[in-house]
């Protein structure tokens, strides 16, 4: 592996500093457990939105049935966990629930990825109210009243962990060939098709990985919060999500990670404005939209930015 | 049996035969023109051979490798697979993407590691990556286009366009190479530029070509052999001297009795 490159050891480094610099205000009290649920939330948030840029931004088909996989996820992680009280039990749930959403995410995604743009979008959403009745009526989601009591064993160490890995898998999957057959289905599929790729083949991989990393993210809810009703899990929610990655920038995975802290922040700061917090939230969303019409990144990341600054752009792709 | 070996294929739309019982050849290592008036199903014959439409009858083969492969109703991936590669009438690159990935992408189907090696980005990773990146360098630096691979696709002047399209028809590694209108919208020191080129990348890579064309100085100066297509229709066929003085070809293209003229 050439994993120690000067760039990687940066990018390590400040990853780890992030959290050890975090870890020690949420000890030293100076970030209060108002602010931890923020960063919970930012964090699950990141997961979420970067896992369905992959399907809506890099691979452009749009996606309105994100949170249908995070309650797969949220509820196959709460039924695991609360049977086996433990980190291990914690952590299989969180797996198991992922790979669960993967599996549903294959399912569905066979008949609906033959279908384009709006249709699919429709037919996604279809589906995730189809999970959400499915929760609603089954016993041993206990309905309506939804689940209680589940375990949390989710703390900054294990979200942290999960998001910085999942953000960094994707990232690689995008920078790989398989991830520009991808991106190729986005930018024309006629003629993606024609240079050799498998577009089925590639819609439907997308959608199971882009389902993997939704449903850990429901994983990392349920044990957070500790509660769970199939009705955090409708159209909103699928919207919520879609607006992060609209917002960030489709195509773009620092984008998706900017405007949802952003985002994040915003809303804590509303907190304190009940009456106005939603009117702010939609204005701050259309004036964003207005001055920044494709998202705050644009397609690019971060350190394209740089690289063009500094007139290297040579290194611009690799 | 030749390279590529086409039977009574037929394509009907509704009530409309686009492309009407045509049988044709190539041999490999030839340079064949294909011609036609506006509308006389040539790029549906493009389509058909590509996989983009299902032939309504006919079947087309294609020799590989001392075998014989049924291409009619193979997906257009398949098709590429087996070594038919396509560049489009109405220019179709990933815009958006820089002329390296554009390249990149075509080479996909060569590319051997798999998404454990996306994700994790093993040794395996890194090592086809370089490759790829060397192959693409290559087909760059043929088509003059080494100083701008990092530029996005659709910042490039037409003709330049024109070449990347060829170049990542070249990145699928062919045998056979279907060229749609390559010369369109090009003025004559760029066609007599492409000329060249099409002439060198058929030696350099040992290709066998057919190429639609309406700059008739592009075909007849290149091709070996020429089929002309009218209404969906074969109505000839032969070396470009015949075509030109082929009764019907004229009649096709420029209306009864004026060869009288």
């Amino acid at each position: 592996m050439r994993a120690l490159t000067k760039k990687n050891l940066m990018i390590l480094g400040s990853i780890l500093l992030t959290f050890i610099i975090v870890q020690a205000l949420l000890l030293v009290g100076i970030l209060d457990s108002f602010h931890e649920i923020t960063i919970s939330t930012i964090c699950i948030n990141i997961i979420l939105a970067v896992s369905l840029n992959l399907v809506t931004g890099f691979t452009g088909q749009l996606s309105l049935g994100h949170a249908g996989f995070m309650s797969i996820g949220a509820y196959v992680c709460a039924l695991i966990s609360m049977r086996m009280m433990s980190t291990q039990g914690f952590l299989i749930g969180v797996l198991t629930g992922a790979l669960v959403a993967a599996f549903i995410g294959i399912l569905i995604g066979i008949p609906t990825l033959r279908l384009k743009g709006d249709y699919l979008a429709i037919a996604t959403l279809g589906m995730a109210e189809i999970i959400r009745v499915v929760f609603l009526n089954l016993e041993i989601t206990n309905g309506a009243a939804g689940l209680n009591g589940i375990p949390r064993f989710t703390n900054w160490l294990w979200l942290y962990f999960f998001t910085v890995t999942a953000v960094v898998l994707i990232n690689n999957f995008i920078k790989s060939s398989h991830g520009r057959a991808c991106i190729a289905i986005r930018e024309d599929e006629i003629a993606a098709e024609s240079m050799g790729i498998n577009t089925t083949k590639y819609k439907v991989i997308v959608f199971a990985i882009s389902a993997f990393f939704g449903g850990l993210a429901g994983g990392l809810y349920s044990s957070y919060f500790y509660f769970l009703k199939p009705d955090l899990f409708g159209f909103m929610k699928s919207v919520d999500i879609l607006v992060i990655v609209v917002l960030g920038g489709l195509g773009s995975v620092t984008g998706s990670i900017i405007a949802a802290i952003l985002l994040g922040l915003i809303t804590t700061f509303l907190q304190s404005f009940t009456a106005v917090r939603m009117i702010v939230y939609a204005v701050l969303l259309v004036l964003i939209m207005i001055f920044r019409p494709s998202g705050i990144m644009g397609s690019k990341e971060i350190n394209d930015l740089f690289k063009f600054r500094f007139g290297k752009k040579e290194e611009r792709i690799e | 049996m030749p390279l590529l070996k086409v039977e009574k294929l037929t394509k009907s739309f509704g009530g409309l035969t686009a492309v009407s019982n045509v049988s044709c050849y190539i041999n490999k290592g030839e340079l064949v023109g294909l011609i036609g008036p506006n509308g006389a199903g040539k790029t549906t014959f493009f389509n058909l051979l590509t996989g983009v439409y299902v032939p309504t009858s006919g079947t087309i083969l294609l020799k590989k490798e001392g075998e014989t492969i049924r291409l009619d109703g193979k997906k257009p991936f398949q098709v590429t697979k087996v070594g038919l590669a396509r560049t489009f009438q109405n220019i179709r690159l990933f815009k958006d993407l820089t002329v390296l990935d554009n390249v990149r992408i075509a080479m996909h189907q060569n590319v051997r590691y798999r998404l454990g090696s996306a994700f994790l980005h093993f040794n395996k990773y890194h090592n086809e990556e370089d490759v790829l990146k060397a192959e693409a360098d290559r087909l760059l630096e043929i088509f003059k286009l080494s100083n701008k691979k990092y530029e996005l696709a659709k910042n490039l002047p037409y003709g330049e366009q024109r070449h990347l399209e060829i170049a990542r028809a070249l990145a699928t590694k062919p045998s056979l190479l279907l060229l749609d209108e390559p010369a369109a919208g090009m003025n004559p020191f760029e066609t007599a530029a492409l000329t060249e080129i099409i002439g060198w990348i058929r030696k350099e890579f040992d290709l066998t070509i057919l190429l639609i064309e309406h700059d008739m100085s592009l075909v007849m100066k290149i091709c070996e052999r020429i089929y002309v297509l009218d209404y969906g229709m074969l109505i000839a066929s032969g070396e470009p001297d015949e075509i030109r003085k082929n009764k019907r070809v004229i009649e096709a293209y420029l209306g009864e009795d004026v060869s009288n003229a």
